[in-house]
């Protein structure tokens, strides 16, 4: 198990002028309907605790007004918690000062925006290199970096143009390219592939999975999409009315959702495609010479072929080729059954 | 009987206290300026200084590289060859008809109000968008500036420091300086959120924030206020020359108490061609900074 990076403790963030008055009452069981219609104060966050593992993908789904922008926002203290701690390498983010903060997000954090929020008076490498800037880094020293960036997010040849001169999927590269500029151990991206049309989409996901594999960063994914949390996220927390109300790897979100609010969000999912044979394999069995044998972390669809034509099953294998399992043909009707109810 | 009268007639103060008021309050302005009135003028000395070295530069260098300089200036704002060429023309029109002396006083009271209305302007907006009760406060004082008759606050201003270039010249800022303040406030106010909160992201503190997003991004609304100001400062010509500021004011102020129709004219015309030169040259100007700061599309 790999170190925890970012941990979110007891987290509340109520909006309005009176906010400390009413987390009492929040903790006494109100809830965010009542508490704007009783004292028309909005609850953001609800008790929020969650512990986010370095170097790992962690999306944050829910939908809209569940609050997970206003999750992502205390990582970097964008937005004041009402009452809570967030742990950044041990740290307490909102215990900072001034100086400390600006000093935080200036190493620590890069964020990816939805509408992008490029600057707009300034060329595509201007941007990249604006956290640098800020940060009074030596001039040519901040741009050989900011043309790595570029090159890596494949936008060579166009540092020279301006933001509204790119499109939709080329303006978020140049936001990916400017968060990662910085170099920062936490990327915070907001809802960051949102406004792209699908094509685009599935591509920045799938650049983003293939530069997370050599970077190594830990990643706040917010999305309201679901295919998308399940492609990227390492683990997936859903925020409902400001609350947490599960947490865990895609196979757990799929096959014991903690309540109808995520079996409804996940009643459409296609859960050949998304869950692995190691999630409904029979670690019991008995191996089985003739049968032939498919991985552990392959999907249960990328299997089917080989299972049809199989008499009595398959024999599971991790990795190094060590048995650790079977996997029939029941098991298999059992999950498209489930997923017909 | 008593209720008919109060409704007909407003219960007015009495003429006698009306006239003691008028006479305490003007008695003690004038007290007020006895006591100050040098003080106060010695702290604009700085500014006559300028602006009578300004002016004589003008007046006392050749006019054809006067010229010059003014097309070169015109050029460089509007990177437009035909508004050079007609400024060129109009120049020449305003030499040969005898006004380049008062053309050139106008010129110079104009520029150095520009220069001083930007340079208190842009901080008053900038601290107007970064405060609600400051805008709150800063606004019906502009309100006040921008509507009250300019030959009111003249009276005070010419008791206060005589007659001369210096009360011209608080005259024509007090009445051309409002736009510049609103729409640097304006300017600042408009900067997309999101790309502020991108910019906080990064760990911009207050003023790398104000220098490097909010001022750039409100240039050209800034830079429309300041095309305002300097309309609206030549507009003030005419007034203000009736204090004593030379320059194109001056005749037209002579044709009118003199019925000189053909001089009115005249000059009324070299205060047009300034303004329009002025006008175009700015406007391309804020046009061309405008080209990529409209916002990136979606």
């Amino acid at each position: 198990m790999s170190e925890i990076k970012i941990k979110i403790e007891n987290l509340y963030k109520i909006f309005g002028p009176r906010a400390r008055e009413y987390t009492n009452k929040v903790k006494g069981g109100i809830d965010k309907d009542e508490l704007l219609a009783k004292y028309n104060h909005v609850l953001g966050l609800d008790d929020i605790n969650l512990d986010i593992n370095e170097q790992s993908i962690q999306v944050v789904m829910g939908l809209s007004g569940s609050g997970k922008s206003t999750l992502i926002r205390h990582i970097n203290r964008l937005i004041e918690p009402t009452e809570g701690t967030v742990l950044v390498d041990g740290e307490d983010i909102t215990k900072l000062n001034k100086s400390d903060l600006l000093e935080f997000r200036r190493n620590k954090t890069g964020m990816v925006f939805q509408r992008f929020a490029l600057f707009p008076h300034h060329n595509i490498l201007d941007n990249v290199q604006f956290g640098l800037s800020i940060k009074n880094l030596d001039k040519s020293e901040s741009k050989d970096k900011a043309m790595y960036w570029i090159e890596k997010v494949g936008l060579t040849g166009f540092e020279n143009k301006f933001p509204n001169q790119l499109s939709g999927g080329m303006q978020q590269r140049v936001g990916l390219a400017r968060a990662l500029a910085i170099d920062p151990d936490i990327l915070l991206m907001d809802e960051a592939f949102s406004a792209l049309d699908p094509l685009i989409r599935t591509d920045m996901q799938d650049q983003l999975l293939d530069l997370q594999k050599n970077l190594k960063k830990t990643i706040i994914f917010i999305t309201h999409d679901l295919d998308e949390a399940l492609k990227l996220g390492d683990r997936i927390a859903i925020l409902n009315g400001g609350k947490l109300v599960q947490d865990g790897n895609a196979e757990e979100i799929l096959l014991n959702p903690a309540d109808d609010y995520v079996s409804n969000f996940v009643k459409d999912v296609n859960r050949i495609k998304v869950l692995k044979i190691g999630s409904i394999m029979n670690a019991d069995g008995n191996k089985n010479e003739s049968n032939p044998s498919v991985m552990i972390d392959e999907s249960i669809e990328n299997c089917l072929p080989t299972m049809l034509e199989s008499e009595s099953g398959l024999n599971v294998v991790d990795s190094e080729k060590n048995f650790v399992g079977v996997i029939s043909k029941n098991n298999i009707a059992e999950i498209l059954r489930k997923s017909k109810d | 009987m008593n209720l008919i009268e109060f409704f007909t007639a407003f219960p007015e103060m009495s003429a006698e206290n009306l006239r003691l008021f008028k006479k305490s309050v003007d008695g003690a302005y004038r007290n007020f300026s006895a006591k100050y009135g040098d003080a106060i003028e010695a702290v604009f000395d700085p500014v006559l200084y300028f602006l009578v070295w300004f002016e004589k530069l003008l007046h006392n260098s050749p006019w054809p590289l006067v010229i010059l300089a003014l097309l070169g200036l015109v050029y460089l704002g509007s990177r437009s060859i035909y508004l050079t060429i007609g400024s060129l023309f109009a120049f020449l029109f305003i030499g040969y008809f005898g006004m380049w002396d008062d053309t050139m006083s106008t010129v110079s009271i104009i520029g150095v109000c520009t220069a001083l209305t930007i340079g208190f302007g842009i901080p008053v907006g900038i601290l107007m968008s970064g405060s609600d009760r400051a805008r709150a406060m800063i606004t019906p004082i502009l309100d006040v500036m921008q509507t009250m008759p300019s030959f009111v606050y003249l009276i005070p201003v010419v008791m206060l420091l005589g007659i001369g270039k210096i009360p011209g010249l608080l005259a024509v800022i007090i009445y051309a300086i409002p736009p510049v303040i609103r729409l640097t406030d304006l300017g600042i106010r408009e900067v997309n959120k999101e790309v502020l909160e991108a910019a906080d992201a990064f760990g911009a503190n207050r003023m790398q924030k104000l220098f490097r997003v909010q001022l750039p991004l409100a240039l050209p609304t800034i830079f429309a206020g300041i095309n305002q100001t300097i309309m609206m400062a030549l507009a003030m010509v005419v007034i203000a020359s009736m204090i004593g500021v030379k320059g194109l004011g001056q005749p037209v102020l002579k044709a009118i108490t003199n019925q000189y129709f053909t001089m009115g004219l005249l000059n009324g015309l070299a205060i047009v061609a300034l303004a329009i030169i002025f006008d175009r040259v700015s406007q391309s100007y804020g046009k061309r900074m405008q080209q990529h700061r409209a916002g990136a599309n979606e």
